[in-house]
Parts: C-alpha cells; sequence; structure tokens
C-alpha cells in the first residue's frame, strides 16, 4: 500500500535504468532534503548543527570517497585520513596563494591535489594487492601524516605548526574563521555533499563504476574483458581521493576551524571511516550515509544518552563503551550482515514494497 | 659513519634490538596467518592486552610468576573466545572479510583493556621477574658503547622462543599437525586433524609470543597503548620477510629495526627528522616492486 512499483509505467530506456525509479523514492529523496534544507537549520540549535551535523556531513563525504575505492574497486586503503590531509593542506595553500579566489571553489580544487597524490601511491595497485596494497596505503599515510608536521611550507611557517583558518565570504557573508555561523558552514557543508553525492552517483553507475565492480568482482575476468586494470585502479585511486580530499579541505576550515590539524589526520581517522564503510555497506553509496551517520553519533549518543536513561558513566568510561561496542558491531555486521547498514535499509524497503501481501 | 664507529656501533645494536622486538610481533603474524591464513591485525593489540592484564594482575596484589601463569590462562580464554565468536562463523570468507574481522577484535580489545586496568601507561614489573636492568658499557673501535642488559636479555629471550617453536613445529605432534594445516586445511581436515582445535592452539600460541613480547616491550618502555602504532611496523617486516616464514620474520625484522634507526641516525636530520615513522613502508614498498614474496616467502602470492 505504502510503497509499490504497479502502475509506474516506464517507456523509455532512461527512465527504467533511473537510479530512482519510482515515485515514492523520488517523494522520499526530496523530503530527506527538504528536511535537510529547511528543518534542520531552522529546528536545530547551534550545538547539533556544529557538532553533530557538519561532522557526519563530512564523515559521510570521506566515506564516500573510501567506499569507491575499497567497496566499489575492492582495494583496501588504510590511509584515508592522510588524503584527507592532502585536501586540508593544499586548500590552505590554496588560499594564501590566491585570496581572492571563492574558497567553495578552492575547497573544490584542492581535492584535486588529494587526487594526484592518491593516484601516485596506487600506482603499485597494478602489481600488488590485498594486504600487500594495505602496506602502500599504510606508507602514504605515515609519510604524509609527518610531511604535514615536519614541512614548514605546507603550513606557511607559522609558528604554531598549524593550518590557520582566514575568514573568506560569499556575498559579505562569512563562510569560514571564527566569524562564520554554524548555519552558513552547515549550508556550504550540505550543498557540497548534495552535489558530490550525485557526481558519485552518476559515476558509479555509469562505464566508470561498472568496470571497478568487475575489477571488484574478478580482476582477472575484468582484464580479460578488456577493462585496462590500471587505468581502472588509478581511476578509482584518483576519484576516491578527490572525495577524501575535499572531505579533509571540509573537515579544517568547515567544521574544525584550523587548530590541531597534524594531529586530527591520524591513522585513527582512517581506521574510523574504514569502519563507517564497513558497517554502512561496502560497495553502496546510501551505507557511507549510513555508516557515518551511526559512527559519527554513537559516541555523542552514549555520551549524553545513557545518562539520561538513568546509567551513569563517565566520559573516559563511554569512550572505552564506544570502541567495544564498535569492535563487536564490526564483528557481527561482518558474520550476520555483510553488507551493513545499507542492506538493512532496502530489506526493509523491500517489505514495505510488498506489505501488507508478503508473497 | 666513518668518523665515528663507535656511533654507527651504538646505532646498529639500536636498531637490532628494536628489529629483534619488530620481529618478535610478527612472528605472532606469522604464525597465525601460516595455520588459519587469517591476516591477523589483531597481534599488536594482544601484545599490549597481554602486558597490561599482567600488570594489572600484579597491581592488584597476585605475585608477579602467578599473574605470568594467570594471564596465560587469559590468553587462552581468549585464544579459544575469538575462535568460537569470529571465526568459526566466518570460516570460507573472504580473506579481506577475517582481515577486517581482526579490525573489530583489534577496537574491542582496546576498549576492553582500557576499561579493566584504565588507559594510563604502566610501568612493566621487570624486576619482579628478575629481569636484568642497568647498562654494560662496551669499548669498542675507540668509543663508548653502551648496551642495555634488558635489550641483551631480550634478543636471549627471543632466540631462546624461537628455537622453542621450531622444535614445537618440527618434532612434536601438534606440530606436525600445524604443519599440515598450513599446506592444505582440506588435507589436514581428510586425515583427521580438527580445524577448530588447530586454531585455538595457534591463537593461543600467537598468545604467548604476544605475552613475551608485552614483556621485554614493556620493561624498555613503558606499557601503554601507544605500541599499536609500533605493532604496525610488522607489516613491513612481513612484506620483507614473506608472510609465511618464521625465519623470514627474524630476518625481516632486523633489516628493518638496523635500516630504520639508520637511516634516522644519518640521513633523518637532513629533511627534518622522525622518518623512523615511514621509512620502514619505503623499505618495504620498494622491496615488493621487486620480490614479491619476500626473502623467504611462498613463491604463489596473490597478484595479477
Amino acid at each position: 500500500m505504502l510503497y509499490r512499483e504497479a502502475g509506474q509505467y516506464k517507456s523509455s530506456y532512461a527512465s527504467d535504468m533511473a537510479v530512482f525509479p519510482l515515485k515514492e523514492d523520488r517523494i522520499g529523496i526530496a523530503v530527506i532534503l527538504a528536511i535537510a534544507l529547511v528543518a534542520i537549520p531552522f529546528l536545530g540549535s547551534d550545538f547539533f548543527i556544529a557538532s553533530v551535523m557538519i561532522p557526519f556531513l563530512v564523515f559521510s563525504l570521506a566515506a564516500i570517497g573510501l567506499n569507491i575505492l575499497t567497496g566499489y574497486t575492492g582495494l583496501i586503503s588504510l590511509g584515508t585520513a592522510a588524503f584527507m590531509g592532502v585536501g586540508a593542506y593544499s586548500c590552505y595553500k590554496l588560499t594564501t596563494l590566491f585570496p581572492g579566489v571563492n574558497i567553495i571553489v578552492l575547497i573544490l580544487v584542492s581535492g584535486l591535489f588529494s587526487a594526484g597524490i592518491g593516484v601516485l601511491f596506487g600506482l603499485p595497485s597494478l602489481r600488488i594487492k590485498g594486504f600487500y596494497l594495505a602496506v602502500a596505503t599504510l606508507a602514504a599515510q605515515f609519510f604524509l601524516q609527518w610531511a604535514f608536521v615536519r614541512v614548514p611550507w605546507l603550513f606557511n611557517y607559522n609558528a604554531s605548526g598549524a593550518i590557520e583558518v582566514p575568514q573568506r565570504t560569499l556575498f559579505n557573508i562569512p563562510l569560514t574563521g571564527a566569524a562564520a555561523t554554524p548555519e552558513t558552514r552547515y549550508f556550504v557543508c550540505l550543498g557540497l555533499v548534495v552535489v558530490l553525492t550525485w557526481f558519485a552517483s552518476n559515476i558509479v553507475h555509469g562505464k566508470l563504476g561498472r568496470s571497478w565492480m568487475a575489477v571488484r568482482d574478478m580482476d582477472i575476468a575484468a582484464e580479460l574483458m578488456g577493462i585496462k586494470l590500471l587505468n581502472a585502479k588509478l581511476a578509482a585511486f584518483a576519484v576516491s581521493s578527490y572525495f577524501c580530499g575535499v572531505a579533509g579541505a571540509m573537515m579544517i576550515f568547515l567544521w574544525y576551524g584550523g587548530g590541531e590539524a597534524a594531529d586530527v589526520f591520524s591513522i585513527r581517522l582512517s581506521f574510523n571511516i574504514l569502519f563507517m564503510v564497513i558497517i554502512g555497506g561496502l560497495g553502496s553509496l546510501i551505507g557511507s550515509f549510513f555508516g557515518a551517520a551511526f559512527l559519527s553519533i554513537l559516541p555523542t549518543a552514549l555520551k549524553f544518552g545513557l545518562p539520561a536513561l538513568g546509567i551513569p558513566i563517565q566520559g573516559a568510561a563511554a569512550e572505552h563503551v564506544t570502541f567495544m561496542l564498535v569492535g563487536a558491531l564490526i564483528i557481527t555486521f561482518l558474520i550476520v550482515e555483510p553488507h551493513g547498514l545499507a542492506r538493512l535499509w532496502q530489506i526493509g524497503k523491500q517489505k514495505l514494497r510488498t506489505w501488507p501481501f508478503p508473497y | 659513519m666513518v668518523q665515528a664507529p663507535d656511533l654507527l656501533v651504538q646505532t646498529v645494536w639500536e636498531g637490532l634490538v628494536s628489529g629483534v622486538l619488530y620481529a618478535l610481533i610478527a612472528l605472532g603474524f606469522v604464525l597465525i596467518f601460516k595455520a588459519s591464513g587469517v591476516f591477523n591485525f589483531a597481534q599488536g593489540i594482544m601484545v599490549v592486552f597481554a602486558a597490561l592484564t599482567l600488570v594489572g594482575l600484579y597491581e592488584k596484589g597476585v605475585p608477579a610468576f602467578l599473574a605470568v601463569i594467570l594471564t596465560l590462562g587469559v590468553m587462552f580464554a581468549l585464544a579459544v573466545t575469538i575462535e568460537r565468536v569470529v571465526l568459526r562463523p566466518l570460516v570460507n570468507q573472504p580473506d579481506i572479510i577475517l582481515f577486517m574481522a581482526t579490525f573489530g577484535i583489534t577496537y574491542f580489545l582496546i576498549g576492553f583493556g582500557e576499561s579493566l586496568f584504565g588507559g594510563n601507561p604502566k610501568q612493566m614489573i621487570a624486576e619482579q621477574l628478575y629481569l636484568p636492568k642497568g647498562a654494560v658499557d662496551l669499548q669498542i673501535l675507540g668509543g663508548l658503547v653502551s648496551l642495555q642488559k634488558i635489550d641483551i636479555a631480550a634478543a636471549v629471550i627471543a632466540s631462546l622462543m624461537i628455537a622453542a617453536l621450531a622444535v614445537f613445529f618440527q618434532y612434536t605432534r601438534i606440530g606436525r599437525a600445524l604443519r599440515a594445516v598450513a599446506d592444505s586445511h582440506k588435507a589436514a581436515l581428510s586425515v583427521g586433524i580438527s580445524l577448530n582445535q588447530i586454531w585455538v592452539i595457534v591463537w593461543f600460541t600467537a598468545g604467548i609470543v604476544a605475552l613475551i613480547t608485552g614483556i621485554m616491550w614493556g620493561a624498555r618502555s613503558d606499557v601503554s597503548f601507544a605500541l599499536e602504532i609500533v605493532a604496525l611496523k610488522a607489516l613491513p617486516v612481513l612484506i620483507l620477510g614473506g608472510f609465511t616464514s618464521i625465519p623470514g620474520a627474524i630476518v625481516g625484522g632486523l633489516i628493518i629495526g638496523i635500516g630504520e634507526k639508520l637511516g634516522e641516525f644519518y640521513w633523518g636530520p637532513l629533511i627534518g627528522g622522525g622518518i623512523e615513522s615511514w621509512l620502514a613502508y619505503f623499505i618495504a614498498l620498494g622491496f615488493l616492486l621487486f620480490r614479491p614474496q619476500g626473502l623467504f616467502g611462498d613463491k604463489i602470492i596473490e597478484r595479477i
């Protein structure tokens, strides 16, 4: 009753292949966008927007980036945070070199630098894979993290050794810096994430995405079918790093506002994003959002939710419980539902589609 | 390098010692990888967890040697739990899924260990376990070279343990079964070797190795979760030595340890210092291009 395709005829190939073939899906996505665009900024408090919604959007974008590499192409990466860092630092260099250019343009451009570095570290992926590739990405992680601290040119020889986020405006509204309100920063994040997600969706549903999935499922067969493995893998590295780089730039410029930039892009962050991808669902864009939401809200929920339920818990203990819970959840998901939350979402939709007559 | 040969000797010695400890961590990986094909990312955290349990038990008033035995018990319980909860349901899954499952074990153990024993660095109970303290100064090549006694002890104990493992693998019933499983799961099953049992044994062995590594490492610095990052060094060590070779883990460990210390000491200052954090991975990466199976590894590896 709620959700069915009966009566929805498709009269062209394009409408048959649409990402949202059902009217209910299209309405659903419109409602979600309306909530994100109108309800959250006007009803949510500043705290909620600044420390729940913005991190969620940043992590979603990073998770999409990693999902392209790990979920769609099957290449494991432990260096996501480093590629995010490249985005943040190149965005910082760009703002000092081109102070007149709009910050949104610079954030988008800084992803290109990240893509370049990603391709560089992706080069060994033709010869090696699996655990061996993990070493290459770990090399990227530790080398780049070292460079962020030790190469003073990257942070303009600041005495503090950190990125200082300058104030930049659009139509005289401050977007970055101390004067920017959480709402404006949220709108910028939301705009970037929506546009880039649409972009990613088109890529993974197109020729490139199909070649990635072929490489993931069986690389030798993909090669026999005429897919150039090196091109496909390097493209995956480039696109994935681009998304991670933009996420990193957003993280520093629209969320953190400078500060301890070098420490943020640590291997812990890389792992966290990998967990978002695993829990959310490997090889699924919507799963990236679910995973990011789940893992960025879980610590806060435990910290504030459990005391509200009457279970007293200290900050440190909440952190330990988070670690244990995340570990246990990863194992549980791998055993019970390897396709993650995205698959549960799909099952739910399928059930709604046939409700109330399941057979 | 030529002007001060004593400094060179000192640096090589320090590299050798950290190499031994990398080798010990890598050894735990190799044991598990050989017998179950699981790349156990959690080995590093098992080292920390074992050391923390030992120190934590001692702080609760358990005598030192009893604490060692109890810790071994805990590691055995851990091995059984991992086999039951993680490995058995995931049997026949792709390697990469099992690899990710060990991430889950890692995070679980971090949270579990911290909530039981607290996250602060702890002092290893080196004296209570009769580990030597202090340093020996040697007159070598016109300079004083200072060797920490604990490092010498670590090297000796590591050698003894490796010899013991070699004997265990070569001459005991269980060791033969383990080698059989390593060669072929199916063939081993068909001659009546219980895979579940083998997994428990091999994870327990890795737990023992982890405890010894933890004691040695903890005696040099503190017992803390910072070791987690150090454990990641085991990956380049394995690449160098080959994933399935015990001698490979040792030689790889020594090469990485010495190469890293030399690089840091002689070339690090030229480009800002601290290159220890990534040098090992670049050595491994360069090595991969020429000999992907590692020094002693099996020829057939997964590559295109």
